[in-house]
């Protein structure tokens, strides 16, 4: 199969010195290496990009102060802070708004502490209970039973303009 | 001589097809070289036929968040065979895990991993982590609410690790939430990175096995010496060898075909999963399960005591990596016998056993509130007024029964409390309810003097007499 090829291989080599040879050979992969990482800066770079980017937050309006009934939680769709236009229906996030007696609001994250499914208010059991392992919480947010290491983790919330706003967040994660 | 033949000689002459493969393909392996040895060549055939049914899927599916639910309702439903090549990719997948455990075992229990096929079993090692990489991101791409919950759940595993663990959750989420860059990152992974990741694997697997050769069917007291095997299984093979193309081929094609044909009907009979709801993370109303082959993970993790939780799910994975990788270094040298290793059977018959429990747990949730039950008909409750009746609708209304089950109605997370007057006084039942513990709330500050009596009647008239409709 390589006949034709040694003797031309070896008639090119011949003027090469040992010296010559090892030169070339380095030259090769460091110019190959250098090459290959021109290449990858960009491609790592924007596979590893959710590393790097800063996403600034919001405050996203829920709805008037009046549309909630003190005592009562509610469940309130926002959009995200920065939706890319192709994002379609994952760009909307969901918390739990809670009016407290005195008028003040508390906002709750919908993700379970323990694993981060999306925790479902019972109203007349004044509890969060989570589907994925049974987590529950109380009205305030605090664990009540289940694997939930910690409370349910809470949105920022002003009214502005007789509007309720809540600022997004990223999804909590527990560490 | 035909001029196809012509045709094909002058074409081989300048292409060399024969002189590449023809070698490869008539290598000799043992002669007892049997059916036990066709699952590598099948979990390569089910990875073939994914990559097929895969390319023809992406003739439609468009992976981007606001469309592929969409697109696969689309192909679902209507697209013409668009049915059964979802089917064939979601059994193919299935197919794909189950022979790589398969195949994983039987090299673990002939020992096939001894020496000088320590790389052949660390390369299958690879290959298998990302074949579940491959089958779990296939699952996300099914873009439905399950998968939506799917990736926060992961994130926040990976978030447990120390120091990268936000980090990581970021990335798994490609930003601070689910949004347009998830998918379509989990496709390019799905699609390019985990498939080229395997080719290349298989690549250096096939070739170890050319290099080593098939490992010849184990027998007690013929233990695998390094310093001889080499010579001796080369005599072997010039004793007694059989050209691997078509005396050892043929089970592997019979077997592969099969397979195929398995995944075939399985498809049409059985169809792809169906889709769950639509990927909005604003419907709460969620239940996400992994597919089968992770349920037993779900279940772990539900099960863990909470102090150990973090462990598991930190280092659980990567000290199973661990040991795997490391199967061959612990041994690999002496019997290769299942029948002088009674302790690699007993472990393989273990994980078998752990990871089928698991399952059966996983698959039962009974951890889970059933948000699916309904009032207790009056029937059993006993009563249609009176506070015995108000209990009954008490104890639906105030949640109890997510946790509880009465008749069987009500989940499974607390004590059945079918007969719970038997066991438990009126005062006993008060204290448990008003201050909760053992995993239970406390309902102290959500029940009137009134609502507390009535669930207290409701509870004491749950005696074995009456809990019998
Ligand atoms: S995710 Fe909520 S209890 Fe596990």
């Amino acid at each position: 199969m390589s006949g034709d090829h040694h003797p031309a291989a070896a008639k090119a080599g011949s003027p090469a010195s040992p010296g010559r040879r090892e030169f070339l050979t380095r030259v090769s992969i460091a110019l190959g290496a250098l090459g290959a990482a021109i290449v990858a800066v960009p491609v790592v770079g924007f596979l590893l990009a959710p590393f790097f980017e800063k996403q600034s937050q919001v405050w996203r309006p829920v709805g008037t102060v009046d549309s909630f009934r003190p005592g009562m939680t509610v469940k309130v769709d926002f959009p995200d802070s920065s939706p890319l236009p192709w994002a379609g229906v994952v760009a909307r996030t969901a918390a739990w708004l809670r009016r407290e007696p005195d008028g003040t609001f508390v906002a709750f994250t919908v993700n379970c502490t323990h694993l981060g499914c999306p925790v479902r208010w019972l109203p007349d059991a004044g509890l969060f209970m989570c589907p994925c392992h049974g987590g529950v919480y109380y009205k305030d947010g605090a664990v009540a039973a289940g694997p939930p290491p910690k409370p349910l983790p809470r949105y920022p919330v002003r009214v502005r303009d007789g509007q309720v706003e809540i600022q997004t967040s990223p999804i909590p994660i527990t560490t | 001589m035909g001029i196809a033949r012509r045709l094909w000689r002058a074409f081989d002459d300048r292409a060399g097809i024969s002189q590449i493969l023809g070698p490869v393909l008539r290598h000799p392996v043992p002669k007892d070289a049997r059916w036990y040895y066709v699952f590598g060549s099948a979990t390569l055939f089910a990875f073939l036929l994914q990559v097929v049914t895969g390319i023809a899927l992406a003739l439609a599916y468009i992976p981007s968040t606001a469309n592929a639910y969409d697109t696969l309702q689309w192909i679902t439903h209507q697209a013409p065979f668009g049915r059964i090549l979802r089917g064939m990719h979601y059994f193919g997948a299935s197919a794909m895990v189950l022979l790589i455990g398969a195949h994983m075992a039987r090299t673990f229990l002939m020992g096939a991993y001894k020496f000088p096929r320590e790389l052949n079993w660390i390369t299958g090692v690879v290959l298998f982590v990302v074949t579940i990489l491959l089958a779990f991101t296939g699952q996300l791409l099914r873009w439905d609410q399950t998968a939506v919950w799917s990736i926060a759940v992961a994130a926040e595993q990976m978030g447990r690790l120390p120091l990268i663990g936000r980090a990581l959750a970021r990335f798994l989420l490609a930003g601070d939430t689910w949004g347009g860059q998830t998918l379509s990152r989990f496709f390019a992974f799905h699609v390019f990175f985990i498939p080229a990741v395997i080719f290349a694997f298989v690549g250096i697997h096939l070739w170890l096995v050319l290099r080593h050769g098939i490992s010849e069917p184990p027998e007690p007291g013929r233990p695998v010496d390094p310093r001889t095997y080499r010579a001796w299984y080369q005599s072997l093979l010039s004793r007694e060898g059989r050209p691997f193309w078509p005396d050892a081929a043929w089970r592997d094609i019979v077997f592969g075909v099969c397979m195929a044909g398995a995944v075939v009907l399985a498809s049409l009979i059985v169809g792809p999963p169906e889709l769950g709801k639509p990927p909005d993370p604003t419907i709460i109303q969620a239940d996400p399960r992994p597919d089968w082959y992770l349920l037993w993970y779900f279940g772990l993790l539900a099960l863990l005591p909470p102090n150990l939780e973090n462990y598991v799910m930190v280092l659980g994975p990567l000290v199973a990596l661990i040991v795997l990788l490391l199967v061959p270094a612990i041994s690999n040298r002496g019997e290769r016998s299942p029948a002088r290793r009674p302790w690699a059977i007993g472990l393989v018959f273990a994980i078998c056993l752990t990871i089928g429990t698991l399952w059966i747990v996983g698959a039962r949730a009974p951890w889970s509130p059933d948000f699916t039950t309904g009032p207790i008909p009056a029937r059993i409750i006993g009563a249609a007024t009176g506070p015995i009746a108000a209990g009954g609708r008490l104890f639906y209304g105030k949640g109890c029964q997510y946790c509880h089950a009465i008749a069987g109605y009500g989940g499974a997370r607390g004590p059945d409390l079918s007969a719970v007057g038997d066991r438990l006084t009126p005062a006993q039942m008060t204290w448990r309810i008003l201050n909760g513990g053992m995993n239970m709330p406390a309902f102290a500050g959500n029940l009137t003097p009134d609502e507390l009596d009535a669930l207290i009647a409701f509870l004491k008239s749950r005696t074995t007499r009456e809990s019998t409709p």
